[in-house]
């Protein structure tokens, strides 16, 4: 499979790797995908609890390239934009910005899971009024 | 001697014609252009003469005699004519087969399409490192069996089977024995008087000849094997296959035949050091990694790894240096894992990790030692961007992991 040179610089050169604090009471983490499925991505956000912005993401992704292309540009796209501006990517946004073939498509939409299911993870430590699928 | 890259470790797939087959075959592009079946004539005299050393020389690679070979356009097509072919022909005797469930997809679907037509085929299981039992082909031959077909040596994981003990259950049995030797041939020793061989499907491509050219053997006595014919026209090759003989292809496959023959011993044991100079390497400076295969019974080309936390693409994708392929979903159109190594019981999420390396005669020790560290850097960065190893590592049992999966 040929990749777009956006997804092998993610790949090559992936953003905001590592992990936060899965404790602290002001970060949130999503866990989404299957060991199964061939994907796991482990996205976290640090948010700033007076702004609502978020401050920092990390991401660690076990899958194929499009899928750790995916995390990095989520994981950069997010930080320093609010939360309702987080949650509103889509993944056609990450589709179109690293030209996914159609059979990729599946690695965008867990990276929309794992922002929704971080974010979730945090409002749920804030009041438990989140809706996250999973949690760290 | 400097490094050509991609380094080519995917010779199970296909091979580089040899240069001497090559120039073996040259002449019968241009010059010597006849057609094997005209019989009038020089032209024809000439091309059916190198048509006949090339069966000469594909014979004596699986010690049969030069009529029991049958050209066909690959092996697919060899395994169809033989699956098929033995199916029409004794659909009075049974309508019974036996294979097993980690075969080629051209023994597999030719199966599923007998299946429709209304015939019984029994899936052997096979054991965790992908060997069919010929114990089991005995309790599963019935009265109706027509036709056993199991395959020489497994393509993915490299598995030889024990073809020998096969065929005598066969023999003893009164059953046709079929075996797609594709990978098998030109690596391990095969003879078909010995092994109690009826049918073998071989192709040019896998042993450095060219594309596009097959054969099946087919026993002239004890038994004497007919088949439906599934091709129809000239009447060519004992009328089982019609169609004008690819004369040059056909001299480069005897050609690489006896290539194959000749160096067989030597590169047996050339390949087989630089394979397990390199899953030495491997397991030694990596944890959790997980031969797939049987660890003495298989290919001496053949190494698949399960490199755990690690997806295939993405690990190839950081070697592009290398080109191996992967069992992994993602690596295929269909998202499914590779059934042959969930047929052996590794789990889908091991499977997604896996990569299969495959040497050849020209891969050199220069080659496996840029492999050796490219595996070993590659996986290292990967599974410091793997959550599993992460998680893993912090003790957590992923498997107790209530996964949210897609």
């Amino acid at each position: 499979m040929a990749y777009t040179d956006k997804v092998i610089d993610h790949y090559e050169n992936p953003r905001n790797v590592g992990s936060l604090d899965k404790a602290a009471p002001n970060v949130g983490t999503g866990l989404v995908g299957a060991p199964e499925c061939g994907d796991v991505m482990k996205l976290q956000v640090e948010i700033d609890d007076r702004t609502g912005v978020i401050r920092d993401a990390k991401f660690k992704t076990f899958g194929c390239g499009s899928a750790i292309a995916s995390s990095s540009l989520a994981t950069e796209w997010i930080k320093g934009k609010t939360i309702n501006e987080a949650l509103a990517i889509k993944n056609t946004d990450i589709v179109e910005e690293l030209s996914l073939p159609p059979i990729k498509i599946h690695c965008s939409v867990l990276a929309e899971d794992a922002i929704k299911a971080a974010i979730g993870d945090y409002l749920k430590k804030k009041g438990g009024n989140g809706n996250s699928a999973s949690g760290g | 001697m400097m490094l050509k890259f991609p380094i080519y470790l995917d010779y199970h797939a296909t091979t580089p014609v040899d240069p001497e087959v090559f120039r073996a075959m040259a002449p019968y592009f241009t010059e010597v252009f006849g057609n094997a079946a005209s019989r009038n004539h020089e032209f024809g005299w000439t091309a059916e003469a190198a048509v006949e050393k090339a069966r000469n020389q594909i014979a004596r690679l699986i010690r049969a005699t030069d009529k029991e070979v049958i050209f066909t356009s690959g092996a697919t097509e060899s395994n169809n004519l033989a699956i098929l072919g033995v199916a029409e022909m004794y659909r009075e005797k049974g309508n019974h087969l036996i294979t097993s469930p980690i075969e080629h997809k051209a023994v597999l679907d030719t199966c599923h399409f007998l299946e429709k037509k209304g015939y019984e085929v029994t899936y052997l299981p096979v054991d965790s490192y992908g060997q069919v039992s010929p114990e089991a082909v005995r309790a599963a031959i019935r009265p109706t069996t027509i036709l056993v077909s199991v395959m020489g040596a497994n393509n993915e994981i490299g598995t030889v089977n024990p073809l020998a003990a096969i065929g005598k259950v066969c023999k003893e049995k009164g059953v046709l024995f079929h075996t797609d030797a594709v990978q098998a041939a030109g690596k391990v020793p095969l003879d078909v008087e010995a092994m109690g061989i009826d049918l073998m499907s071989l192709s040019a491509h896998k042993m450095y000849g060219p594309k596009g050219v097959g054969a099946l053997y087919v026993r002239r006595r004890n038994p004497r094997v007919r088949l439906a014919a599934q091709i129809h026209g000239g009447g060519h090759e004992r009328g089982m296959r019609s169609g004008t003989l690819n004369v040059p292809s056909i001299v480069g496959f005897g050609k690489a035949a006896e290539l194959s023959e000749r160096l067989l011993p030597d590169e047996t044991a050339r390949l087989r050091r630089l394979r397990d100079k390199l899953w030495d390497a491997i397991r030694s400076r990596l944890d959790q990694v997980y031969l797939n295969g049987h660890p003495v019974d298989r290919l001496p080309n053949n190494l698949n790894v399960s490199f755990a936390f690690v997806e295939g693409e993405s690990l190839m994708m950081g070697m592009k240096e290398l080109a191996v392929s992967s069992g992994s979903a993602c690596t295929s159109a269909s998202l499914e894992p590779s059934y042959v190594l969930k047929a052996i019981g590794v789990g889908e999420d091991l499977a997604h990790t896996s990569i299969r390396f495959g040497l050849g005669r020209f891969t050199t020790e220069e080659e496996i030692d840029f492999a050796i560290e490219k595996v070993v850097s590659t996986v290292r960065k990967l599974r410091d961007l793997s959550p599993l190893y992460e998680m893993v590592r912090e003790g957590i049992d992923i498997k107790a992991v209530q996964w949210t999966g897609h």
